[in-house]
């Protein structure tokens, strides 16, 4: 029985082999000979759970699209409908907005660990930059989505984000209206956000993720030693080729990857089940109110993902310095890898300045996000939020004076990677 | 070094953090707690039948199914059709307003809410105090004002049971504006205070319920999928470590 079982699964193979002779390698190359580093630790595992969370996100994102309706008049309703009297449809839908914030959580972690351990640096600028455009279509990708349940918070979040264009100079009112399709956010500005959010900007997301994994497996990853593996001895138990500290990704990491996404699944299954508003952090409460253009909620916030970057905007007292500010915070971390001079990689073995400095970065991300998602009415928190946003652009200017002129003092890099996890 | 208790805490840490979180964002300034528990059916069989009797004459809840109040509340379809259906609606249509909103306008200066999803806009402990915060009012048009909503168009609707109350204000001062001190009753209705605290409770509860029916069957479920995941994770944890064993 087994032996007639193998023969099928080799006939199925070399009908393949012979009819597509590179998908074999292809896999090969992608999946058992790519060779990752045998020491990576917990803060490796993000970019596949942020994998695991856009399937999540189109796949019930495909299942919401067969109810909701994309008009400014049906689509509240047809959000409750999806809530009510589809079978499942209050689960798809908690597993789409749930998922909105998880993608954001791994996807911060995941980057800052790029901080942390250099992963951005030579030979992987290139990662860095793709996976920088990704973080931009993501943040596109769920305000165009937070925009069409319709409530309150989607239709007061949209028109102060999207009025931000409008201080452009000489063409920022045509701009905010020809991205409206209205003086306001309407009907029109619904639909097509409709069609962005299902189809454009998942489209670009699935080709910038594709081509952020392959530019990965050009060069190979890095770990937390933030050694070169590839430059390292050659040889282990698979290829004589291969790099000694390197170990199959598959089966090795996709066993261990799927006890990680086991985890990370539990905690999205508790808020999913048990807290699916988050306390509203994920479902807003005012957006469990129709949009009404003549009602303005007491506050307006952007979703907890983008708040930073709001707090940004707000304390800046200049509406198109705040929105330079603003856009400025995300287009720095494009420079990262040119703004590191430093030839030590991971934080293991840099100087104390930089560890401070990093962890100066996150608290400053952090609590600007608190400031970004309160009221705002608080002199003392403007000052402090002005002291936080010159902080975060202090760390880039101190970490290019820090690296370009020699002030950093790093410690020895060992030659081979250390003990895994 | 094999760990797997740091992650086991972590997890612990996270799970804490997600209690706690939501605990802390959704703590709603100085309104008494309501204590609604959505697992108490006679509470929500209880507040179905108030919010036919006193509520529904002005508001609608035109998101909800009489068909689905049955079977989530544990109600025969002659049992809801005789007692909580005064609408004319069949079964399995939504719960329409007896009033029209051009009516409601002007009667009351503005159509009165759908409350559909009132307890998930403003929480259940806010509906549950906004029913005990009505007082005489004579400056209003109703005649009528609410502590916890300042200004609503809304007269008691429960003053029967709760009876007449007034509130008391330490006057404005300067810029200081008036500050409630408390309720003082006026005229007694039929409930005593802790009766009507259960009325109050059982509206909000129910509201709270109208406002996501799927939230029974969402923990309910959600225990299972707990189980489930926490399985698998085991067995995944076991199979990568038989896999580690040769990675030295």
């Amino acid at each position: 029985m087994a032996n007639r079982l193998t023969q099928a699964v080799s006939g199925v193979q070399e009908w393949f082999n012979d009819r597509a002779p590179s998908f074999g390698p292809f896999y090969a190359k992608h999946m058992t000979q790519y060779y990752a580093p045998k020491n990576f630790n917990i803060w490796y595992i993000f970019g596949v759970l942020s994998m695991v969370v856009l399937i999540n996100q189109i796949v019930t994102g495909i299942f919401l699209t067969m109810f909701f309706k994309p008009s400014a008049a049906e689509a509240f309703a047809s959000v409750e409908y999806i809530m009510r009297d589809v079978e499942w449809g209050w689960l798809i839908r908690y597993m789409h907005s749930t998922g909105a914030s998880a993608f954001f959580v791994v996807v911060y972690i995941h980057m800052f660990r790029g901080v942390m351990y250099g992963s951005y640096k030579k030979p992987r600028e290139l990662v860095w930059l793709l996976g920088m455009l990704i973080y931009l279509v993501l943040m596109a990708e769920a305000f165009m989505g937070y925009v069409l349940p319709w409530g309150q918070m989607s239709f007061w979040g949209a028109k102060v984000i999207i009025s931000l264009f409008g201080a452009i100079p000489y063409v920022g009112s045509a701009l905010t209206e020809w991205i409206m399709g209205d003086y306001l956010p309407s009907d029109a500005t619904l639909n097509r956000f409709f069609a962005l959010h299902v189809i454009a900007l998942p489209l670009v997301l699935l080709l910038l993720v594709v081509l952020h994994i392959f530019a990965l497996h050009e060069v190979g990853s890095n770990n937390p030693d933030g050694v070169e593996i590839k430059k390292g001895p050659k040889g282990n138990r698979w290829s004589d080729k291969a790099p000694a500290d390197g170990i199959p990704f598959h089966p090795y990491f996709t066993v261990k990857d799927t006890f990680y996404t086991g985890c990370f699944l539990l905690i999205c299954a508790f808020i999913i089940f048990f807290q699916p508003t988050f306390g509203g952090l994920f479902l807003e409460h005012d957006n469990f109110i129709e949009a009404n253009r003549l009602v303005t909620p007491e506050h307006i916030k952007p979703t907890w993902y983008y708040t930073p970057f709001y707090a940004m905007l707000r304390v800046v007292p200049n509406k198109l310095a705040g929105v330079l500010t603003m856009f400025s915070a995300i287009l720095v971390l494009f420079f990262l890898p040119w703004l590191d001079r430093g030839k030590v990689k991971s934080w293991r073995y840099r100087g104390t300045g930089f560890r401070i400095a990093l962890f100066v970065l996150g608290i400053c991300f952090v609590w600007l996000g608190k400031i970004g998602s309160g009221p705002g009415t608080d002199p003392v928190e403007t000052i402090i939020g002005r002291f936080l946003t010159a902080a975060y652009f202090g760390f880039f200017i101190f970490l290019w004076v820090y690296t370009a002129f020699g002030f950093e003092k790093t410690k020895a890099v060992p030659e081979r990677v250390n003990d895994h996890d | 070094m094999h760990k797997p208790q740091r992650w086991i805490a972590g997890l612990l840490v996270a799970l804490t953090l997600g209690l706690a979180l939501p605990a802390a964002a959704s703590e709603e300034g100085g309104l008494e707690p309501s204590n609604a528990n959505l697992a108490d059916t006679g509470s929500l069989q209880h507040g179905a039948k108030l919010f036919m009797n006193y509520c529904s004459g002005c508001h609608s809840l035109k998101l909800m199914r009489y068909s689905r109040i049955a079977e989530d509340l544990d109600l025969s379809e002659d049992q809801v059709m005789n007692n909580l259906n005064f609408s004319g609606a069949n079964f399995g249509e939504r719960i329409p307003p007896s009033m029209s909103p051009a009516d409601g306008k002007t009667w009351f200066g503005a159509a009165p809410p759908d409350l559909s999803l009132m307890a998930r806009a403003k929480g259940v402990d806010y509906v549950f105090n906004y029913l005990k915060s009505f007082y005489l009012d004579a400056s209003r048009p109703v005649g009528w004002n609410n502590t916890v909503f300042p200004n609503a168009s809304m007269p008691n609707p429960l003053w029967e049971l709760q009876g007449v109350q007034t509130a008391k204000f330490k006057p404005a001062e300067g810029t200081e504006p008036a500050q409630f001190e408390g309720f003082e009753m006026h005229q007694a209705g039929t409930l005593k205070p802790e009766e009507f605290d259960k009325v109050a409770r059982d509206i909000a509860n129910f509201l709270q319920y109208a406002a996501e029916p799927a939230a029974m069957q969402r923990k309910s479920i959600g225990i299972w999928v707990l189980l489930f995941l926490a399985a698998f994770t085991l067995l995944a944890y076991f199979l990568k470590q038989e896999y580690w064993k040769d990675v030295h």
